[in-house]
């Protein structure tokens, strides 16, 4: 649209440039410009009402935005509805868990599906033999995403009684359902004890193995600097660092906004 | 009567009519924004959707009509009993079946209320038979005439008395230590409550207000029409017309809400076809629906 | 075995007008079937999708006055000066347009509700119904208003020689329950599809529902357009088997019957509608059997109705599968799958 502004570099999947969000008078977000280039692992961190969750928000088509653009592949994915942005390729999870609680794991996953699927109102009401065919396919990829995040077991439990850290993993596995070349993830690990986290560390460099680019949103350092190849960090609104993760645990404004605190509590 | 038929001396009487129907319906607003009020404020504050609101009018119709015509009570004393009667009804009805449901899905409320609804509407049948009455008042026969404009003075009275309600309850909403607390459980319950409201107490008083004003709206026009067991359901129908016109939990716009409701059926029906008059509030409801989903006044964070 | 019990079942009902030879109970068994139709047509809406859809009936009277009209012929000014004259058409001919009259309606109402949700899109439905109400009413030219649409022909099918007249009640019972199962078999279909899926998705989580890329308002106007078709085909045979319509078809007591009928039997579920519906379609005759006025009827389904949402909030269908432990979703063909690829890994 503006190629005089876009200093993307030509391989950046998702280029969010000069993004604002405003509620009425207060600013959760201010220009905000960064990329996530394809294969990569970007989180983007700030203390709490930085701007992160609307960030995802206006990306995802939840949301807004109050002025700039979100590019994917290079078109923008300003204006269209969220369901349609999934179909761009970009999926997100959600900060509390998300699931279709009352139904099963396998259901869950199904649903997830939804794109996949080729199936169309008329020949699912004539009942062709190609929509059985289909939902066989379909249950063979559930499942092989159920094993994928490890939940095979789970598969005909519903999904409001797994435990915590098990809806977790059911949330990432509907979303990659959705077959997505860029997820955003929005606090996975929160909430998580040491092990699931350790866990889900690993899961996301497996779904990168997957040639899927990530974005995560996150306040567990631990995380955060175990897995990113690059972190952007937000402040009230505005990013104040960009770089590898050893740059930015070394950067002195971002120690003073919010690494200092953050660390103290992730040695306590 | 066709569009194209109007003679010669109808259109010299037009302006004069379009001026009397602006008068019937300023005075006919006043009742029906006390409907929408009190139907608003019980979706503001507890997010109920209450389909008792028409039974309650229809029963403070009926209280009027009990106490005036076979126990001759004071016309204006029974107008008193049947709001209080009305605000009794709506605790009652708060208490027996809402207050258990307190964290329950809208849908699930919806549901309960409806069953009360249909039982209460076919209670008024069986008791009062479908039968219309009409009610005596005390006011002169004559209308009182201004030029080419006329109006009963009954409808002045109802018109009076609906206009204090309604300043009695912007008084109430937002000057008094209630109307505080009915403003806090409206932006937050939870917060509210943390803060010491007591949220069962309000929601029962705020359904209890909504039905006094739901059983004055239905005391007051029962002597200007005449009572019947089904007229809650036009009443809960136009309440529900002006409440999405003004945007479900707006007092201000339930107001205005009433009046706009009330101008559109004394022009629909004057100007179009007497039968389409209750179909206004429906037509409403579709082209606001079309121009602007949330209601002329839907203001989030605030009650008034 | 349970797999044959639905089909058996089927069978059985198909029976029933080859030894019952007592109309009055033929007569209960076809309006039971008519509103058991139009019950399990809301329930996709209700149960399904989720949405409180208060303005069902509305879709029921289009396809009954639809159907009537387009079988007895009519004139009317469907603008100023614009005449429209039918001839009056065959009567499966009619049921059709009753039919597609209802799903175009349901279409519109649906691109134009679903813009809103909660109680909004209740209070919409629901003046939806009374404006159309009030049409059928007011538009005496087409409909004869409170007059009542009288003389509608049964249906005939087949030419002169060969031909089945459904007059007569074990005729128009069969009709029914033709009509009732291959409404249950497009409605399984469809919930146990990609589409179905899609509605449950909306109900369950409409955000995330939407985030792994289901147009949620597309589904809803699919449900709704499948749900008036089949509600319309249900006003359709009831046009023809009472052979009278006028506008008290449009009141909202009807759409609450219906709604009763799925919340008791359960929403959500394809055995919930039916069961709800057997068990209000033979209520109202018990009570008429004890001689009591139509109100105490209507009472008692205002009563039944809080009591159900009180102390059977998900109906009697998933009450008996957690007693029994048969849950649809485990029932489904997939578990087998399954455990199927579980033994193969």
């Amino acid at each position: 649209m503006n190629p005089a502004r876009d200093s993307a570099k030509p391989d950046a999947l998702l280029s969010v440039r000069d993004l604002s969000i405003r509620f009425g008078g207060l600013t959760a977000i201010a220009s905000m410009t960064f990329d996530a280039n394809a294969g990569e692992i970007v989180s983007l961190i700030g203390p709490n009402g930085a701007g992160k969750t609307s960030a995802f928000n206006a990306i995802t088509g939840y949301l807004k935005p109050t002025s700039g653009d979100v590019r994917f592949k290079d078109r923008s994915l300003l204006g269209l509805s969220s369901n349609a942005i999934a179909a761009r390729g970009v999926v997100r999870t959600f900060q509390k868990t998300s699931v279709f609680g009352g139904r099963t794991v396998l259901d869950n996953v199904l649903m997830g599906l939804h794109l996949r699927s080729r199936q169309t109102a008329i020949s699912i009401l004539l009942g062709l033999t190609s929509v059985a065919r289909e939902e066989r396919e379909l249950t063979d990829e559930a499942i092989e995403m159920l094993a994928f995040v490890g939940l095979v077991p789970r598969a005909h439990e519903l999904a409001s009684a797994l435990p915590y850290g098990e809806q977790r993993l059911l949330g990432v596995a509907i979303a990659l359902a959705a077959k997505p070349s860029l997820l955003l993830l929005d606090e996975p690990v929160s909430g998580l004890n040491p092990a699931e986290k350790a866990s889900f560390m690993g899961l996301i460099r497996r779904i990168r193995a997957r040639a899927i680019t990530i974005v995560l949103v996150e306040h567990d350092m631990r995380t955060v600097m175990g897995v990113s190849d690059r972190v952007v960090v937000l402040n009230q609104g505005r990013i104040i660092c960009d770089g590898a993760p050893a740059e930015v645990q070394r950067n002195p404004e971002v120690i003073k906004a919010y690494l200092g605190e953050g660390f103290a509590r992730a040695h306590h | 009567m066709r569009p194209g038929a109007l003679d010669r001396d109808q259109r010299r009487f037009s302006l004069d009519q379009l001026l009397q129907h602006g008068l019937n319906a300023i005075i006919l607003g006043g009742t029906y924004a006390l409907l929408g009020i009190g139907l608003t404020l019980i979706f503001g504050i507890m997010k109920v959707v209450n389909f008792t609101h028409g039974e309650v009018y229809a029963f403070g119709a009926y209280v009027m009509f009990a106490l005036v015509m076979p126990l001759g009570v004071n016309f204006f004393v029974a107008l008193v009993l049947a709001m209080a009667l009305g605000i009794l009804l709506g605790a009652a009805i708060e208490l027996l079946l809402l207050s258990r449901l307190r964290d329950a899905d809208i849908d699930t409320t919806m549901l309960v209320m409806i069953g009360a609804w249909i039982a209460m509407q076919n209670t008024e049948q069986l008791a009062w038979t479908g039968v219309a009455h009409s009610i005596k008042n005390p006011f002169p026969p004559e209308p009182l005439v201004w030029g080419a404009l006329s109006v009963s003075w009954n409808r002045l009275f109802v018109f009076a008395v609906a206009s204090l309600l309604i300043a009695g309850t912007y008084y109430l909403v937002n000057w008094t230590k209630f109307g505080k607390a009915l403003r806090a459980t409206f932006q937050d319950r939870d917060t509210a409550a943390l803060m010491g409201v007591r949220i069962d107490r309000v929601n029962t008083a705020t359904f209890a207000l909504g039905s006094g004003l739901a059983a004055a709206a239905g005391a007051l026009l029962g002597p200007v029409f005449v009572v019947v067991p089904t007229m809650g359901d036009l009443a809960a129908s136009k309440a529900f017309a002006i409440v999405i016109l003004g945007g479900l939990g707006s007092v201000v716009g339930a107001t205005v809400g009433g009046f706009i409701l009330a101008f559109a059926e004394e022009l629909g029906s004057g100007y179009i076809s007497s039968g389409y008059r209750d179909a206004m509030g429906f037509v409403l409801i579709i082209l606001i629906l079309l121009v602007r989903p949330t209601g002329l006044f839907a203001l989030k964070e605030r009650i008034s | 075995m349970t797999r044959w019990l639905p089909h058996l079942f089927v069978l059985f009902l198909a029976s029933v007008p080859l030894w019952m030879t007592d109309n009055y109970i033929l007569h209960i068994l076809i309006t039971t079937g008519i509103f058991i139709i139009a019950a399990m047509s809301l329930n996709l809406l209700l149960g399904y999708t989720g949405q409180l859809s208060l303005g069902h009936v509305a879709f029921f009277g289009i396809g009954a006055y639809a159907s009537a009209l387009l079988s007895l012929g009519f004139e009317a000014h469907i603008a100023p000066g614009l005449l429209v004259k039918v001839l009056p058409k065959p009567v499966w001919f009619a049921m059709l347009g009753g039919i597609a009259s209802a799903a175009v309606c349901g279409y519109a109402i649906g691109k134009l509700a679903f813009r809103v949700r909660g109680a909004y899109f209740v209070i919409v439905s629901i003046s939806f119904a009374e404006v159309v109400r009030l049409v059928a009413l007011n538009w005496v030219e087409l409909t004869q208003g409170p007059m009542a649409l009288n003389n509608i022909p049964a249906l005939k099918l087949g030419a002169a020689g060969l031909e089945l007249s459904f007059l007569k009640k074990p005729m128009v019972y069969t009709l029914v329950l033709a009509v009732a199962v291959l409404s249950y078999v497009l409605i399984r279909r469809l919930v146990q599809s990609r589409a179905g899926r899609a509605m449950i998705a909306l109900r369950e989580n409409e955000s995330l529902a939407t985030s792994v890329g289901i147009d949620v308002t597309a589904y809803l106007v699919l449900a709704t357009v499948v749900a008036s078709a089949i509600a319309g085909a249900a006003g359709a045979l009831y046009a023809h088997y009472v052979r009278i319509v006028d506008p008290d078809i449009f009141l909202f007591i009807y759409t609450v019957t219906m709604v009763i009928m799925v919340v008791t039997g359960g929403k959500g579920t394809l055995a919930g509608p039916i069961v709800g519906g057997v068990l209000f379609g033979l209520l109202p005759e018990s009570l008429r059997a004890m001689a009591m006025p139509p109100e105490v009827q209507w009472i008692a389904y205002g009563v039944l109705m809080v009591l159900v949402v009180y102390f059977l909030p998900r109906g009697i269908v998933p009450a008996i599968n957690e007693r029994w432990g048969a849950g649809e979703a485990t029932a489904s063909p997939l578990r087998n799958l399954v455990v199927a690829a579980k033994a193969r890994s």
